[in-house]
Parts: C-alpha cells; structure tokens; sequence
C-alpha cells in the first residue's frame, strides 16, 4: 500500500529542524503544482506588516502539521488497532489540510462570500495532480481524506490528530507562527506533548501527568492570540484590504472601467468562481492589482491601496458600542458632512471579526474539550483539573475598536473635522 | 454597526430564552440554511454544525451587557441559558431590519430538543447528498447517538414544515 522511497528525503526547518518524507505518496503530493502554489501564500496573511519576519507560508506549515502527525504515528505504531490505514490517511489528510487556502483568505472569504473548506474538498476531489496522487491508493481514497480534513470522516481519532482542541495543526502554527515573528512567548513542550498522548474512543486524550505541558500549550494559545494574531494593528492592515475588496467589487458592480483588466476578479465579484480560478490566486496576484490600483481614477480605491502598499493604516480608539452608540451616529454623519466615506473609513472591527478558538470547557456536547486520562482509566476534563487553565477560561476575551484615517481628520479645518476630532479625541 | 450581533439578539428575543449553547448554535444554523440573513461561519464538529464567531459574538453580547448568560450546574457539566436584557431590546431598537417570518420558526425549533436539533442540523449540513447517503453519514458519524430511523424521519418531516 505504501512505496517507501530509495532513500528517505528531508525538507530543513526552523521549527521541527527536519521534515522527515519516507513515502512515495507524500514525495508526490509535495510536488503537485496545488501544494506548490502554498509557497505562494502567506500562513499569516497582514501580519507581516506588523511583524516583518512573518513572512513564512502556508506550504512550510504544512509540511509541519505532516511531519508532527507522522511522528505521532510512530508512537501510536504500538498500539493495537492503529493500522497502516489510519498512518497513511491521517498524513495525507495533515498535509493537505490547507490546501484550499487562497491568499489573505479571512477577508477574502468574507467580502466574496467563499469557504476554504469548500476549496480544500474541489482541490482535492477534482481534476487535479492532487486527486490524481491520491487516486493511486484507491478510487475513494480522496474522498476519505476530505472527509478527515472536513471532520465529517467516521474515524474521529484520525480526525482528532488534524482537527480538536489539541491537534496537529494548532501545535504547528503556534511555535512557527512565534519563530518567525520573533516573539519569546507562544513557546511550549511538544516533544513532551506528543509522548503523553493516547489514543482515546474518538480522540487523542492526554495522560494525566503531561498536564503541565498542555498547561503551557493552551498558555501560548493565549498569548498569541492577544499578541499576534489579534494585534490591533495587523487589524486596522486587514480592515483596509478588506474595504479594498469591496470598493473594487462595488465599482465593478457599478460597471466602473479599470485601467487595468481586473480579469483575476472577475469570477470573484460575481461569486462564482471555478477551481480553475481560484488556483491561480496567490499573495503575488493580488499585491499587483493592489499595486496598479493605486493609479486609478476612483479616489477612495486608490487611496486604500497606496495606504495598504505603504503601510499608512487607520488609527484606532478602544470603543464600546452600548456607551457610545450616539457618538457613532453623529461620526457617522459628521464623515458624510467631511466628504469622508464613513463605509470606507470608519470601521468597528470586533473580536467576533477574527474568531479564533480560545480553549473552553464549554457545556456537554458543545464541542469536546481536552481530556486528562488518569491512572485508573478515567478522563476528566482539563480545566477542572488545571487551575492555570480555569483561570484563563474564564477571562473577559473580547473587545471593540473603531478604526478611521486620521491624517484625513487632522488635515481638516472644518466644522465636520473639529467635531470628528473632539468625538475621537485626537488633535 | 454590529448588525449580526443585532440578528442574534433578534433571534434570542423572539425565541425568550434558549437553553444551552448547543441549542443556539444550532438554531442560528437552521435558520441560516433557511436563507435568514446570518453571516456566522459553520463548520463541522463533533457534535455537529458548531460556529467559533457566534460563540465570540454571544460572548460580546453578553459582555456588553446586551445578553443575559445564566450558568447552572448539572453535576457533571454547566448548562448556560441566555436571554435578551432591557439594554438589549434598547439597542435592537436602533436596527430597522425586518425578519417577519422569523418568530413562527424560532418557536418551533426552540421548543424542540438540542439532541433532534443536532439531527436536523447534521442533515442539512449533508444537504449535497441523497437522502440515503444522508442517513447512512447519519448513522456512521453519529453512531454514538444512535438515532432511529424513526427520529431521522421526524427531522425530515420538521425540515420539510420548516420550509427547508
């Protein structure tokens, strides 16, 4: 079932040091032109712009979330029922996990109304060098592995190894997206982690005396939640390329001549775009058009792009909708009076804008949380075990701010900009 | 401004009170597969369709000061119940979106169990396949809630009264 190559091959890595390819199967997937085109896409999209070293990609997480199931199935090797099957399946499905992922893909996904999880599933059951690979263990093995990327695959343990509260993919994208930002935090135990893992029902369950490395693991989840990944300015980056996509899509809606073909859009602001499309997106694609797009006639399309290009982003206040919804509507109209498009330039972005999955205990048949296996057999759930971990399941974890120009605002000297800066209180 | 948050405290008004998360989750996405305007973003767990950004948005809600979350303990497990507050129905006040049809289905699928309603919301995720390969998905990844065909009719007969 598994051609092993002549000689095992290795990918250099900063994180795992080596990424470990002894198959043939995996060989080839790696060079399908669609894993290719991961190199192509940035793992943290506007980050860079706040954090110059990451600019890592999609494709070397990938190959870290591969190489951390593989080692994973070393250790689950001794156990009784975990066969070849499970191996073969889980680092195909860890490798492939992200495949469907477009460049910049959370605003993307939003403003034209797409799912990378949908992109994933066409990637990898379509017309594809993907599919074709895959095709060569057996006519539905593509369909298991979407379906194990999906989670709707009866298997959960496997499903378990790329997607729960402590999978594979998580503990990648933690250390690497800390390496490369260069941050100390977002560091934890995963030798360790992986040696306290067990197989459980129907996911991994972690022994009870490996606690204080998840302790440490769900610590990074955290911090680098509140230090990268919600970082207030990589937000007011992302609310900019997100109002970029939607004035190029309503101008195009408007039926406004670009001085440049848009022609990589143009499925995308109609909704309907094929695999074929969407493959030749990438980081590269769309910084052109936002590079060329700072030429064009339209005022406020080529002022958000000359600011994303050149880092000239938005301000932003903490803001609170219950106590300042009068403020807001009185900006709002003081915007229009200044001739400053409030779509455009004055934003409340809010944590639920960028969900990411804190750990939660949650009730019964939420989701399943992390379980502790003890020494006689039973599981309990982690926080009722780790004061460390109750402590942060319970913090206040969300926030609002409003984002807006303000060079707009301080060049002003009208009565609509003076009223702007006192309701902003800035000057 | 916050026009989701707005959606969901509508559906939690209507609704009175909703008991557990599991059965929020799953109202808001039956009502979205019911083309109601909601923009959270679903994807499957193990107990079903589960939104990470509804959980966030409900916990801004009630952050805010907008939405009540009383947890109780069941023994084993917490049980949270939400309900709208007078600030809440303040601040809907500020929407004029109208979502007429709305009350009738969050009634009926309020009143139902969340254990049907994650049998509901496991098919309608399904909707692509057949009904048969529907129930055998049914049957294979929620083999541990062992439902009948009898239940899975029932959610079938729901669905088509819902209008799905």
């Amino acid at each position: 079932m598994l051609e092993r190559l002549n000689e095992e091959k290795v990918f250099k890595d900063p994180v795992h040091r080596y990424i470990h390819v002894r198959y043939r199967l995996i060989w080839d997937l790696i060079g399908t032109k669609e894993f290719q085109r991961l190199r192509r896409v940035r793992q943290l999209g506007t980050t860079y712009l706040t954090f110059h070293g990451a600019e890592h990609s999609r494709f070397s997480h990938s190959l870290g979330v591969y190489e951390i199931v593989r080692r994973i199935n070393e250790i689950f090797s001794q156990y009784e029922g975990w066969d070849e099957k499970n191996r073969l399946l889980s680092m195909c499905a860890a490798l492939l996990h992200d495949v469907g992922h477009g460049p910049f893909s959370h605003s993307f996904e939003k403003v034209f109304n797409l799912d990378h999880e949908d992109f994933t599933r066409m990637v990898i059951l379509g017309d594809t060098e993907i599919n074709k690979v895959l095709r060569r263990v057996s006519d539905d093995f593509p369909l298991q592995v979407a379906d194990v990327i999906a989670k709707t695959h009866d298997n959960k343990l496997v499903v378990s190894l790329i997607s729960s509260q402590i999978d594979a993919d998580r503990m990648d994208y933690l250390l690497r997206d800390a390496y490369f930002t260069g941050v100390s935090y977002g560091q934890f135990d995963i030798e360790r982690i992986l040696r306290v893992m067990r197989p459980g029902d129907d996911q991994i369950v972690i022994k009870q005396s490996g606690m204080h490395a998840v302790e440490d693991y769900i610590m990074s989840r955290y911090q680098m939640y509140w230090q990268i990944y919600f970082h207030p300015v990589t937000r007011s980056a992302e609310v900019i390329l997100s109002k970029i996509l939607h004035r190029a899509k309503v101008l195009f809606e408007q039926g406004y001549h670009f001085q440049h073909d848009p022609i990589h859009f143009y499925s995308l602001f109609k909704e309907n775009i094929s695999l074929e499309d969407f493959l030749k997106l990438d980081d590269s694609v769309v910084m052109f058009y936002f590079q060329i797009w700072q030429e064009e006639q339209d005022h406020i399309l080529s002022d958000l792009c000359e600011r994303f290009m050149n880092r000239r982003l938005f301000k932003y206040i903490e803001f609170n909708p219950m106590q300042q919804m009068n403020a807001w509507r009185e900006l709002h109209d003081s915007f229009h009076e200044a001739g400053i498009d409030p779509d455009y330039y004055l934003v409340v972005d809010s944590s639920s804008d960028l969900p990411y999955d804190f750990y939660r205990p949650g009730e019964e048949e939420e989701r399943l949380p992390i379980h502790l296996l003890k020494p006689g057999g039973d599981l309990r759930e982690l926080s009722r075990e780790s004061d460390v971990v109750e402590a942060i399941s319970g913090k206040k974890r969300t926030d609002h701010k409003l984002y807006f120009p303000a060079d707009f605002i301080l060049e002003g000297n009208t009565d609509a900009t003076r009223r702007i800066k006192s309701l902003l209180q800035i000057d | 401004m916050l026009e989701d948050h707005a959606k969901v405290i509508a559906v939690l008004k209507e609704a009175g009170e909703v008991i557990g998360r599991k059965k929020l989750q799953k109202i808001i996405y039956i009502c979205k597969k019911l083309q109601f305007p909601f923009n959270e973003k679903y994807q499957f767990h193990f107990y079903g369709p589960y939104s990470e950004e509804l959980t966030l948005r409900v916990e801004e809600l009630c952050n805010l000061g907008l939405v009540t979350e009383v947890k109780e303990s069941k023994g084993n497990y917490y049980q949270y119940k939400y309900a709208v507050t007078e600030e809440g129905n303040e601040f809907l006040g500020h929407y004029d979106f109208e979502l007429p049809d709305l009350r009738q289905c969050i009634s009926e699928i309020n009143s139902q169990s969340s254990r049907f309603l994650e049998l509901v919301s496991t098919i309608l995720f399904f909707d692509r396949l057949t009904k048969e390969e529907v129930v055998e998905k049914v049957h294979t990844i929620k083999r541990k809630q062992n439902y009948s065909e009898d239940e899975i009719e029932q959610a079938y007969a729901f669905m088509e009264k819902l209008g799905c």
